[in-house]
């Protein structure tokens, strides 16, 4: 029997809803597991809020230590940001074998794209209202002054740095297909690694020559920077940051997929993609 | 017509043996389907028998596009499973023992979830999610409640549900009433009874439990150790091997009978 090729506007609307199921089952999640989100973001406050208040114990003026506590804060938020979306799209496969719907998720119908963008978007929008929420309580808490904060211009750059690091997570979500027992582990050192190297809470200026190249080709860098005079300087959206997201964020989504792809292809010659390993 | 077509597959699995302190692991392949051919015609139910570790899973994992093959070839409504797997993955769903669904999460919502990623819209799910609920048994005072809370009947039945709800042309039944109480295990047969004449379904079940391939199934095959013995009518089985009933074929196909599991035989569980 020969049975014809679903036309190409089925396909792509095929698709779209595959996305959106992918966005209204992390929806059901976070209603579900509310008050743990609540446990999470109170966490989340509190360890912010134990790196800002270094700024207060230091001894220079009061508009200094508002800098300096600032500065930490738009770290800190950074931090929070894109570890919420290391662990939505790492946990891609975590998450679901550790729930037991892995062989059901990879069975369906819809193309890994898909189905890790549909992960990435969810991400972004979850992470941008923990970020807002995160900001606004250490600003009401230690009393911040952001007089000239620029947040459309923020939101805007952590929009852009959103797709390097949605392609980054995608590299690390494979992490689990291939080593159940430690692939999420792995994702939060390449998280840890990557801020580290990016100056989450100092110049990067500060660091080994060696490390300062790395922070190059880091999205994060370009996101702290940018982030950073937006809401002390009420800075636009430089150019100076945005090419470099762009650049990382082409290279790291396909590259990102193709991470995947492979990663997927191992499991299913190996054996891995069931749902104890 | 042909709805599944299964030509020579073989699937090995590498095993890491230890082999004392210091020394590299030993690798092993060990083979978990070893060619396996056999056709279905669309319509029809087969019953694939086997121990534990025979290979069944390993089968419908292949089938359900989970595991890449090492040799010969399978079809699904002559799509080529291995290479295309989009098209198979359209065409095919499946039911396994674990009713697998996020727990939290209710039997609408989870329902709702799985339709999506086969390209139904919430409008479409709308009617079709309780329709297919009552189908099944499931009390619509429960539809909304978090699946960690129904009992291992229910979560089956509603797995039975999701499968259906996509309309599948295959279905992959992977033994969907182990561990179910005995009510519910003749609710669920019943189920996939009523799904034969009312769908244009067709089931590959695989099961341990014969007395059910024999109620259930045209056909019955035997798959053991990572070798179909063979795939006939089940009275053609009995007058082949001269016996009354299924558990007697097996023992006379292998020389073992059916509940004796040698450490071959647990050793092949971790892979199956």
């Amino acid at each position: 029997m020969t049975t014809v090729a679903p036309p190409r506007s089925q396909v792509v609307k095929h698709e779209l809803i595959g996305l959106s199921g992918v966005i209204e089952r992390n929806l059901y999640l976070v209603k579900r597991y509310i008050w743990w989100d609540v446990a999470f973001m109170i966490w989340t406050i509190a360890n912010t809020l134990t790196i800002v208040f270094i700024a207060r114990g230091v001894n220079v003026s009061e508009a200094e230590q508002n800098a300096l506590a600032t500065k930490f804060l738009v770290g800190g938020v950074i931090w929070a940001f894109l570890g919420i979306i290391f662990e939505i799209v790492t946990e891609t496969v975590a998450w679901e074998r550790w729930e037991g719907t892995i062989e059901y998720t990879f069975m369906a119908p819809v193309s890994r794209p898909v189905h890790l963008i549909g992960m990435g978007i969810f991400a972004v929008l979850y992470g941008i209202v923990r970020a807002a929420i995160l900001f606004a309580a250490i600003v009401a808490f230690i009393g911040i002054s952001v007089p000239h904060a620029n947040y459309g211009a923020a939101l805007a750059l952590l929009a852009i740095a959103s797709i390097s690091f949605i392609g980054i997570g995608m590299m690390t979500a494979v992490l689990p297909l291939i080593s159940p027992e430690k692939g999420t582990q792995l994702g939060f050192v390449a998280q840890g690694l990557m801020l580290v190297v990016s100056g989450v809470y100092y110049d990067v200026t500060v660091l080994p020559h060696w490390m300062q190249w790395i922070a190059k080709i880091s999205p994060a860098t370009y996101a702290l920077r940018g982030n950073r005079d937006q809401i002390i300087n009420g800075g636009g959206l430089a150019w100076a940051d945005v090419w470099p997201l762009l650049v990382t964020g082409v290279v790291s989504v396909p590259l990102g997929l193709w991470v995947f792809r492979t990663g997927e292809r191992h499991a299913k010659r190996h054996g891995k993609l069931k749902r104890s390993g | 017509m042909i709805a599944i077509e299964v030509d020579n597959l073989r699937k090995e699995f590498v095993r890491k043996e230890k082999r004392g302190r210091g020394l590299p692991k030993r690798r092993r392949r060990v083979a978990a389907i070893k060619g396996v051919t056999f056709a279905i015609e669309r319509g029809e139910c087969v019953a694939i028998l086997g121990q534990n570790g025979s290979g069944k899973s390993t089968l419908v994992r292949l089938l359900s596009t989970l595991l890449l093959h090492d040799g010969g070839s399978a079809r699904i409504l002559g799509k080529d499973v291995f290479r295309q797997q989009r098209a198979v993955q359209r065409l095919v769903n499946r039911v396994s023992v674990d009713a697998s669904f996020f727990k939290k999460m209710s039997a609408a919502e989870n329902l709702g979830y799985a339709a999506r990623f086969y390209g139904m819209t919430p409008r479409m799910t709308r009617d079709r999610i309780p329709e297919i609920l009552t189908r099944v048994g499931f009390p619509a005072e429960r539809r909304n409640e978090a699946m960690e809370n129904l009992s291992r009947g229910m979560q089956q039945k509603v797995a039975l549900a999701r499968a259906l709800l996509t309309s599948p042309v295959v279905l992959l039944l992977d033994e969907p009433t182990t561990g179910l109480d005995p009510r519910s295990k003749q609710e669920v047969q019943n189920f996939i009874r009523e799904i034969r004449t009312t769908h244009d379904s067709t089931i590959l079940l695989c099961t341990h439990d014969m007395a059910e391939a024999e109620i259930l199934a045209e056909r019955v095959g035997i798959l053991d150790r990572g070798e179909l013995l063979f795939l006939e009518p089940v009275d053609d089985v009995k007058a082949r091997y001269g016996v009354e009933t299924l558990e007697e074929a097996f023992l006379a196909a292998t020389g073992r009978t059916f509940e004796d599991e040698t450490d071959e035989d647990k050793e092949r569980e971790v892979f199956a």
